[in-house]
């Protein structure tokens, strides 16, 4: 049982950290392009500058995306051997595509980083936008694995074996769509808040510098508009799981008790053995309606579901309210921005928006975290909905302590030490002072 | 026309050759990183970074791509592995992570330092520790020692901690060593590094040479079924000729200097040890029970995937092969431009 939680332990942790490097490098691929974009067609260097750091603080990023994600690919295996024995032959075809898109990343950012002065322009940008596509594609593959994982579709099961394989009825399963849009469109959330927050930081401290005022407009865009998005996405995501895994619809809004006319809970503690939430604030039937878009359709509670089906409710509930304040938060601080870069465009690098833009910079990668606590957590106590059990997925090794205890080290230092450089790449901005041209090189 | 599952078995052995001679060669330059000595030790250094820097993403990526073929074609064998040969994979994982990771950084300061400092340290040492810990799992598969009972661990460390396969982990290591000096060669114009990389080409080529005596001599008490069917069939002594050519050919070329024809041999070799290997070692992918075929997923699975990887390799191969014009086009052709 201590050996189930640690292998449980430790796939959060490698994913958790996975995740970051992941979203950057779907996210920051995208910028960088821009700004490059923006060089070749103004030939302002501040463009070319911004392009190249982003780049440069991409290639770290990315490396460490590298070598976890080749962790995880291992980490399958080693830790859930029989869910890996199962579901590789049925889902191991988007892994395969996932490859062809790495491939894609490394080859063009290798060119991208180290090509500067030795390819053509055009070959350049056109090598960041292969980037940008590859990092997309592999987040998107990917998903659909776990999509599946929440949706298994494509085989038929004998005596507990899957039979009847359909490896693209697999990979297109039921729920691909929602979340591999979700996923990405979080991913260009996440990357823009937290460029835009840092470079928000910076502008804090030194208003005038066109650097940061360029490459906070450029992630502001792009994180604005996903963030505005995501809700919307989101609503898709809730609508689906209505359908197929309400008891992780009902750990997340902790619904209880099945009802008609089901109210919205924001906030509140769930308990389980009064089989309550505590402290929520309560929409009446509002969550009924968001669920299947009429106010007095039937919303499961956890308790229609054997006890041993529940997941837990108490972070798969929290989790979730975090999320949706998080892009609460995030949509309103786009529209915000958008109104301003509309009507009052030298508000946008006041003090008091700035300072708003510089505290939201987390929020993105918080709210991908939590999402993912509600999908996984809240997937439990399966591995594969209503098919194979997390228990059952479980290798038989035993003393799993250790490479946890040392991976958990070890991240936590590369962690660390790739803030670290990021700080340092950031902090020693270059100087473009405004003058009126806009960026023309100083010296 | 070969069976589904033997072509993918052929598709891992591919994947594992360019992942030697592309990704080891990488490791290689971290051992000679490690190595840097006398007068010129900076300059070394600085050589294999830039060597390494633009490639070894997309080098590391041969790894991925046979893992998933085989936990995408082959998915009991994929967890029976994982399971009997938890502790060095695990193992090998930290080392691949540290090497990467500690490149990147080690890199991202070189632009502006010139130091090694700790991320050079741990780069190079993660780049002697990790080719062993391949080594020593691709000879576990052939030791005879994976459980037929496949998902319930033993404990049992004699699968990989024996004599056999810590040989093949040190063969590995001296290999892409070996490949590393001999494409290092070609990657600077500097006649003083050139012969630095020289003479630790023709030490590491004694290495290797010595070692494949050695290593096929401790199969045959280490791995006695393996070992059996290398030296059985009849396509050993041809593969052992070339083998020798090979050897001899690329000591030859490095003593006269003909450095681009001693990289044809070196990688011949290298592919040719390899080769030697998945041929003994087919139909097993892990002895004595795992079988391709026993192992293997649906043949619509199998086809897909086929069909995937050609059409992977006819989009990839164009982009790697524009990859390698623009960073290594003077190294593979010998000629640098005059530098003012
Ligand atoms: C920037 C990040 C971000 C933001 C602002 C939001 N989400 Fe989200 N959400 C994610 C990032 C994310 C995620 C981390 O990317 C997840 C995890 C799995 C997935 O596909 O996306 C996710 C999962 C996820 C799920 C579970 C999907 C599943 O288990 O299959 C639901 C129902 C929602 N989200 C709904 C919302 C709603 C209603 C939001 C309204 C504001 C929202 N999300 C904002
Ligand atoms: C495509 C992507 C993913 C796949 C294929 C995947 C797969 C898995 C598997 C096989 C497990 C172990 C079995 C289980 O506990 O159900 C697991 C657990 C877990 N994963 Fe994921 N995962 C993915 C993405 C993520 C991400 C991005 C996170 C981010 C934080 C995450 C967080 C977790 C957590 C928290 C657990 C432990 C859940 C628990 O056991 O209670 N996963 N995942
Ligand atoms: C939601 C989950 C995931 C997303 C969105 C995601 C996305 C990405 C992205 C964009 C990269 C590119 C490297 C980077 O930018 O840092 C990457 C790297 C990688 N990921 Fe993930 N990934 C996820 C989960 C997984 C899982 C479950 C696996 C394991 C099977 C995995 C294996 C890998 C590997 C092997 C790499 C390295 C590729 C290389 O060498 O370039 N990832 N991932």
């Amino acid at each position: 049982m201590t050996e189930l939680l640690l292998a449980r332990g430790q796939m959060a942790m490698l994913f958790a950290f996975h995740i970051i490097f992941a979203v950057a490098g779907m996210g920051m691929p995208v910028l960088m392009v821009i700004a490059e974009a923006a060089y070749r067609k103004t030939g302002k260097p501040v463009y070319q500058e911004l392009a190249k750091r982003w780049a440069r603080g991409t290639g770290v990023l990315f490396a460490v995306g590298a070598v976890s994600g080749t962790v995880l690919s291992f980490e399958l295996g080693l830790l859930w051997p029989r869910f890996m024995e199962f579901s590789g032959g049925i889902i191991g075809l988007p892994f395969a595509l996932e490859g062809f898109a790495f491939f894609a990343e490394a080859i063009f950012l290798g060119i991208y980083l180290y090509g500067w002065d030795k390819v053509s322009p055009r070959l350049h940008l056109l090598s960041g936008v292969a980037v940008a596509i590859g990092g997309i594609l592999s987040g998107v593959f990917v998903v659909t694995a776990n999509a599946w994982m929440n949706s298994p579709a494509g085989f038929a099961l004998l005596d507990g074996k899957p039979v009847n394989i359909s490896p693209l009825a697999a990979m297109f399963n039921p729920a691909w769509k929602t979340e591999t849009a979700h996923m990405t469109l979080a991913a260009f959330a996440a990357s823009g808040f937290a460029v835009a927050g840092i470079h928000a930081f910076m502008l804090l401290r030194d208003r005038e510098n066109l650097f940061h005022r360029r490459a906070l407009a450029i992630a502001l865009w792009v994180g604005g508009v996903a963030a505005i998005l995501l809700p919307v996405s989101g609503d898709f995501n809730a609508r689906f799981i209505a359908r197929h895994q309400p008891a992780k619809l009902a750990a997340m809004e902790g619904q209880f008790r099945t009802e008609r006319g089901a109210p919205l809970r924001i906030g509140g503690i769930p308990d389980v053995n009064s089989q309550t939430t505590r402290f929520a604030i309560e929409i009446p039937r509002a969550l009924s309606l968001l669920a299947f878009h009429d106010p007095d359709s039937e919303v499961k509670g956890l308790s229609a579901f054997p006890r041993d089906e529940w997941p837990n409710p108490v972070p798969v509930h929290l989790a979730f309210q975090f999320m949706v304040a998080f892009g609460a938060t995030m949509s309103v601080l786009a529209l915000l921005s958008a109104l301003l870069a509309w009507r009052r465009r030298e508000w946008l690098y006041h003090r008091p928006f700035l300072f708003a833009v510089a505290a939201c910079g987390p929020l993105g990668i918080l709210s991908v975290e939590a999402g993912w606590v509600v999908t996984e957590l809240g997937r439990q106590p399966w591995v594969i909905h209503g098919v194979m059990r997390t228990a059952y997925a479980v290798t038989t090794v035993g003393g799993l302590a250790i490479p946890f205890a040392f991976f958990s080290l070890l991240y936590l230092a590369l962690g660390v030490s790739a803030a670290w450089l990021i700080r340092r790449e950031v902090s020693a901005s270059p100087a473009f002072p405004l003058d009126g041209k806009g960026g023309s090189e100083p010296g | 026309m070969p069976s589904l599952s033997s072509l993918l078995a052929g598709s891992i052995l591919g994947s594992l050759v360019l992942y030697a001679l592309l990704g080891g060669a990488d490791f290689g330059g971290g051992v000679w990183d490690l190595f840097a000595r006398g007068p010129r030790a900076d300059a070394q250094r600085q050589l294999i970074a830039r060597a390494i820097g633009p490639v070894w993403e997309t080098n590391h990526i041969w790894l991925i791509v046979a893992i998933v073929i085989l936990f995408t074609g082959f998915p009991s064998a994929f967890a029976a592995i994982s399971t009997a040969l938890f502790v060095p994979l695990t193992l090998l994982l930290a080392g691949i992570v540290l090497r990467g990771a500690a490149f990147a950084f080690h890199a991202y300061h070189l632009h502006e330092e010139r130091g090694t400092g700790r991320w050079g340290t741990l780069f190079a040492g993660a780049s002697l520790v990790t080719p062993v810990l391949l080594g020593v799992t691709i000879g576990a598969l052939s030791s005879g020692r994976i459980p037929a009972e496949p998902l319930t661990f033993t404990g049992d460390t004699a699968s990989w901690l024996a004599p056999y396969p810590l040989s093949v982990g040190v063969l590995t290591l001296s290999a892409f060593s070996y490949l590393a000096a001999v494409y290092l060669i070609m990657e600077t114009d500097d006649p003083d590094l050139r012969s630095d990389f020289r003479c630790r080409a023709l030490w590491s080529a004694a290495a290797v040479a010595l070692l494949s005596v050695f290593v096929p001599v401790i199969a045959a008490s280490g791995a006695p079924d393996f070992y059996g069917a290398l030296t059985g069939s009849d396509w050993f002594v041809s593969v052992a000729m070339f083998y020798a050519t090979a050897a001899l050919g690329a000591c030859v070329s490095l003593v006269l200097s003909a450095y681009s024809i001693a990289r044809i041999f070196a990688a011949a070799q290298v592919v040719l040890i390899l080769l030697g290997w998945g041929l003994a070692q087919f139909p097993f992918l892990a002895r004595p029970a795992i079988t391709f075929s026993s192992s293997a997923s649906s043949p619509s699975t199998l086809r897909l995937l086929l069909l995937f990887l050609a059409a992977g390799a006819v989009l990839l191969f164009p982009a790697i092969f524009l990859l390698m014009r623009i960073f290594k086009r003077e190294a593979l052709s010998g000629r640098y431009r005059e530098t003012p």
